[in-house]
């Protein structure tokens, strides 16, 4: 099947507006015969969820939570990006699209990227309405700070807890509509499968996770929202149960998977203390608008540090290297993330890493007390103030921006980051790939949507930060909500779909064997013992930086690990209960398959771009000397897979991507 | 207005007014009592005015009783339900102490402890009264009052029982008095004041009704 | 360290349940709680035993899933913290450590550690929204400016995760301080005040019915809390509440 990306004519600025302007609309009456499933309840999932019953439809909405408002949208911490140009600094829908673009490495829809730019101001005054608490300065208005890969503020935020507030901000929206009954909300319950009718996608099947029970459920349209697959390492900041067996189930029904190798190396993230490790902590990309990241200059001091001889405050400021202000003088320690991540792997890797592991460098905000300090006390009218009390001044404003995150390390760590440097290392965050999408965010199968960050679309090879709250939710409140319409206006007459039919039947017995299988094989091993050694295998060789033997030698092991996994996973207790085994065994099932295919396609693109590094493509001259080296000539495609069967079979279609609006350039952050 | 009483808030508030009235009426108590101390022609005067004046004996002392009897009442209905909240099986390990007060967590029992008190008081008093002016229809003297006080308070069962009584009601006040002002709503920028002047009333009061009957068992 | 562990074993909702020992060895006082719950759940699983059933989704403090009562207390002896942020550290060697689900009438235990907490959800539904469509038609976010003082207020108490612990920690089971926080957060909030009235009165009536006790004040929901939720929302709840009734 050839890949139609769907993007209306015209020029960009005017894409969205004559989309709008000229699609079919579903009439109220008709909107209350139709249903809607929504599986996913984050910013994305719930935004949607939300507005579609707003608009009439009836919406079925599952979270494997007790709460929508659990999701895992609600641990950003940062902020959430609009070009509204409060700051008067130069802002606008152009600039975030750009910034957007060029972030991602020239490797998204421009349509789409200019579409997310367009809506980005409505959210900001949705959330507003709402009641969403955002940060506002002495007058009142919105406060913005900035962020990593760009040169404006446009970032607004609610504390350290971002996330937290635009979630409950789309919880509260379904509130509404669960209490008056336009949405039916299926807590503590997984979607196994999807179901396919005459080609579309009609429904699903769903497992109760407290009774056990199989579930199916009929829709005329059915939306996975469902997050990314951050978790095939094991480690990362995703929550324990984040996973992408919606997604992966889909795929092997004929979605097509873009670009897997495209996945967010976070560089602030808490460093691993040991084996036991069950998760990596996020520390905000805003941190590092008021830290300066830094390692030793001296290799000796490096080892002094890593041996506990030496502590951070005895290196003396001319021995230290602040590498990012050093390599990168234009944006410093605001690189985007992916190549602060990079510039971090590379100081470890030389002998420079900070704890015993050698797998840390340090964040930084001395400096940022005194500026701080300095400011306050001109600002309370404090004459000579000692170092001491400048100091104490500025701890207070860091407090107050980042108090909640300065908590969280020293609980986690038992150091106080007031006192000495944060210890920090990079750790998989956010996946830009996921499930291929046309303009209209429709999968290849006809009916099942994907949004948010289960599908690709919007960060090409790396997102900024702030982004993926931004996408979300103008997936959710703002796009989806006239897309859909657009198809659902074909369905007014259909009626209510059975569930009675062969296709549920066939669907629902897949679902059974494999559970059935995990109850009663005889293995040996527990569903996490595969997982650590999947997760092992992906940051290895599949982590920062790529080559083709890893690549290939990965495929290999994952491949033998995903047969050892069926003929020896132990999984205990029954089927018809709730059994905490049996959900990871299917998710780590489906991650042992997505594991391979994300391989692959690392193998396939030979090309440095955002995350996705390619020993075998850097520069070898010049002022970039040693950075990542794009291939637009031959890699400007997005590379949807299609399900063969075996992950290694997958085959590949290329949609290729065409710039009219931006001019491909070297991505220079110097 | 309607069901106001139906609901936890309401509940609340109104065992917070029932509170505030008690505490009001705790210090008119023992600014009485404490005259006695000093000259007993005043005491008696007083005393004379409370028992006979028609306004204080058939408007204020029914509002009286039945302020404590709801507070008592409500009180009981509170916990019955809260135990009911809690459900049936409780924590096998409970550390109360960590995250509350003595008297905040034991509310019920100091409260039961003051009823028990408030049974002897009225036995001792009240009972008298009641039988002296209105069952037996005794001659009215207005110099008796600080007679029947000394004399209460000459056995030292009735002296250790008064006193005990009114470490339970410092204990019931330490955490009440802060309570009702916080079921009412006020604000927290005011709630640091209230604490201290709360934790003040609750020791002082108490111990003026202490210095009251110790006064008179030892000056008899 | 080497640890004895007493944890409530309880199969399904109608189970009786019952505490049940387990011995856990070489446990690094740099895990999480989690994490040697993890450790457990491994040694359980490789005998061939039924792990122990317990929620937690983000281990980073925010999801508000995981609700553990450790040695007494909701999330452990530590201040600030859930569960899962709660370090081992603060343990010692030797120690015999009790874990109890969260106890309420209103909140059922669903299996072992996991309790139910839709109680909590159908409180929201009566009235923890703004009722305002997405249209994209909104009014531009700064045509409404907020005081920075009720900007950060409102923000104080939309920090709650709605985990639960001051149900859990309250002697009474009283979920005030979660009914509380959100009421607060909208009273403080000029988008909050058309529907103010209302809105207070719906939600504790939910909460009356779901059956959570009435508070006395005791203050352990505020110590207890993991996001520092302060009782100053309860009281502004019950002033909400009075000037909704008065104003009838």
């Amino acid at each position: 099947m050839a890949l139609d990306s769907k993007v209306p004519e015209g020029p960009i600025k005017d894409k969205w507006t004559t989309y709008k302007d000229n699609i079919n609309l579903v009439n109220p009456a008709n909107k209350r015969h139709i249903d809607i499933i929504v599986v996913g309840t984050g910013l994305a999932g719930g935004s949607a969820a939300a507005t579609l019953a707003e608009l009439g439809y009836n919406v079925k909405a599952f979270a494997y939570q007790d709460s929508p408002r659990r999701a895992h949208s609600i641990a950003a911490q940062g902020g959430i990006n609009a070009a509204k140009n409060y700051m008067g600094d130069g802002d606008s829908n152009y600039r975030l699209f750009y910034d957007t673009v060029k972030g991602g490495d020239y490797r998204s829809r421009e349509a789409n990227v200019y579409r997310l730019a367009e809506v980005s101001g409505n959210i900001i005054d949705q959330c507003v309405a709402q009641g969403v608490p955002f940060a506002r300065d002495y007058g009142g208005l919105l406060d913005n700070r900035s962020f990593g890969g760009v040169l404006v503020s446009r970032t607004f935020y609610a504390k350290g807890q971002t996330g937290q507030q635009l979630l409950l901000g789309a919880y509260s929206a379904m509130n509404r509509q669960i209490a008056r009954g336009k949405i039916e909300m299926f807590n503590r319950h997984e979607m196994l499968d999807v179901v396919k009718v005459d080609g579309k996608a009609r429904g699903i099947i769903a497992r109760n996770l407290i009774t056990g029970e199989i579930e199916r459920h009929s829709a005329h349209a059915v939306v996975i929202a469902t997050g990314g697959y951050g978790n095939v390492y094991f480690l990362s900041t995703n929550a324990m149960g984040s996973n992408a067996t919606a997604a992966w189930k889909i795929h092997k029904k004929g979605a097509y998977f873009a670009n897997p190798c495209f996945t967010q190396i976070h560089p602030t993230c808490i460093p691993r203390s040991g084996d036991y490790q069950s998760k990596l902590t996020l520390m905000s990309e805003s941190l590092r608008n008021d830290g300066r990241i830094w390692v030793p200059a001296k290799l000796e001091d490096a080892k002094a540090i890593q041996q506990g001889k030496l502590k951070p405050t005895d290196i003396a400021e001319e021995d230290r290297d602040y590498y990012l202000e050093r390599r990168y003088p234009a944006f410093g320690n605001l690189v985007p993330r992916d190549v602060a991540s990079r510039a971090a792997k590379e100081r470890c890797d030389a002998g420079y890493g900070v704890n015993g592991t050698g797998e840390a460098v340090y964040l930084d905000f001395a400096s940022a007390f005194v500026r701080y300090g300095k400011e306050q006390a001109k600002i309370h009218g404090i004459k000579n103030a000692s170092d001491a009390e400048i100091k104490k001044l500025g701890q207070g404003i860091i407090e107050s921006k980042y108090g909640n995150l300065f908590q969280m390390y020293e609980k986690i760590i038992a150091e106080n980051p007031y006192e000495t440097p944060m210890m920090i290392y990079p750790a998989t965050h956010y996946t830009m790939g996921g499930v291929w999408v046309d303009y209209n965010l429709m999968t290849t199968v006809e009916g099942l949507y994907c949004i948010g960050e289960a599908n690709f679309s919007d960060h090409g090879a790396n997102r900024l930060g702030a982004s993926a709250l931004m996408q979300g939710l103008a997936d959710g409140y703002f796009v989806l909500p006239y897309t859909i319409g657009d198809y659902l206006s074909n369905d007014i007459r259909t009626g209510k779909i059975s569930t009675e039919t062969k296709e549920f039947d066939e669907v629902e017995k897949e679902v059974r064997d494999r559970i059935e299988f995990f109850i009663n094989n005889e293995g040996t091993k527990s569903v996490d013992h595969f997982h650590k050694r999947l997760g092992k295998v992906m940051w290895d060789k599949v982590g920062m930086s790529r080559n083709a033997k890893d690549l290939t030698e990965a495929m290999a092991e994952i491949k033998a690990i995903r047969e050892e996994f069926w003929k020896e996973v132990k999984v205990p207790g029954t089927a018809n209960e709730m059994n905490v085994e049996l959900e990871k065994a299917g998710r780590v099932a489906d991650f042992l398959e997505l594991g391979e295919l994300f391989a692959k396609d690392a193998l396939e693109r030979n090309e440095s771009c955002g995350g996705h590094f390619r020993e075998e493509s850097v520069e070898l001259d010049g002022e970039q000397k040693g950075e990542a080296k794009r291939n637009d000539k031959d890699y400007a495609f997005v590379s949807a897979w299609e399900y063969k069967g075996e992950p290694a079979d997958a085959v590949l279609h290329k949609e290729e991507l065409e710039f009219k609006d931006i001019e491909l350039k070297q991505r220079s952050y110097k | 207005m309607s069901g106001i009483l139906n609901s936890s808030i309401g509940r609340k508030i109104a065992m917070a007014l029932s509170a505030l009235f008690l505490i009001f009426f705790l210090i008119i108590h023992l600014a009485v009592n404490i005259t006695s101390v000093f000259s007993a022609d005043l005491f008696n005067e007083l005393s004379h005015f409370m028992g006979t004046n028609p306004l204080v004996q058939f408007a204020l002392q029914p509002v009286l009783v039945f302020g404590v009897i709801f507070h008592f009442v409500l009180g009981f209905v509170l916990e019955v339900r809260n135990r009911k909240a809690v459900g049936n099986i409780s924590y096998k390990k409970n550390n109360g102490a960590a995250n509350s007060s003595w008297m905040s967590r034991n509310m019920i029992y100091s409260g039961l402890a003051i009823l028990a008190f408030i049974v002897l008081h009225f036995i001792d008093f009240w009972v008298p009264e009641i039988n002296h002016k209105y069952i037996e229809v005794l001659p009215e003297d207005p110099t008796r009052y600080f007679g029947e006080l000394q004399h209460k308070f000459v056995p030292i069962w009735r002296v250790i029982a008064y006193v005990v009584a009114f470490v339970f009601l410092s204990l019931h006040l330490m955490h009440g008095f802060t309570s009702s002002l916080q079921s009412m709503g006020v604000a927290s920028s005011r709630k640091k004041f209230f604490k201290n002047f709360g934790l003040a009333y609750s020791i002082i009061i108490p111990l003026g009704f202490v210095i009251v009957a110790l006064f008179h068992h030892f000056n008899h | 360290m080497d640890l004895t562990l007493k944890i409530w074993r309880q199969k399904d909702s109608q189970d009786k349940g019952q505490m049940v020992d387990y011995k856990v060895t070489d446990i690094s006082e740099h895990m999480s709680f989690l994490e040697m719950m993890d450790v457990l759940n491994e040694q359980l699983v490789n005998t061939g035993e039924e792990p122990v059933a317990f929620d937690h989704d983000c281990r980073e403090g925010i999801c508000g899933m995981c609700s553990l009562y450790i040695n007494g207390e909701a999330h452990g002896p530590d201040r600030g913290i859930t569960t899962c942020q709660l370090h081992m550290r603060m343990f010692n060697d030797g120690d015999t450590i009790t874990i109890e689900p969260w106890r309420a009438a209103a909140f059922p235990v669903i299996k072992d550690l996991i309790v139910d907490r839709m109680a909590f959800e159908r409180i929201q539904q009566a009235g923890g929204y703004i009722s305002v469509n997405t249209s994209g038609n909104t009014q531009d976010a700064n045509s409404l400016p907020i005081s920075k003082h009720a900007a950060d207020e409102a923000m104080d108490a939309a920090t709650c995760i709605g985990c639960g612990a001051c149900v859990a920690s309250c002697k009474n089971s009283s979920a005030m301080l979660f009914v509380g926080a959100k009421v607060s957060q909208y009273a403080l909030l000029p988008q909050g005040q058309v529907e103010a009235a209302d809105r207070v009165k719906n939600m504790v009536a939910q909460m009356d019915l779901e059956g959570f006790g009435n508070c006395t004040n005791t203050g352990a929901c505020e110590v207890e809390c993991p996001k520092g939720i302060s009782l100053e929302n309860i009281a502004r709840m019950n002033r909400e509440f009075m000037s909704a009734n008065i104003k009838g």
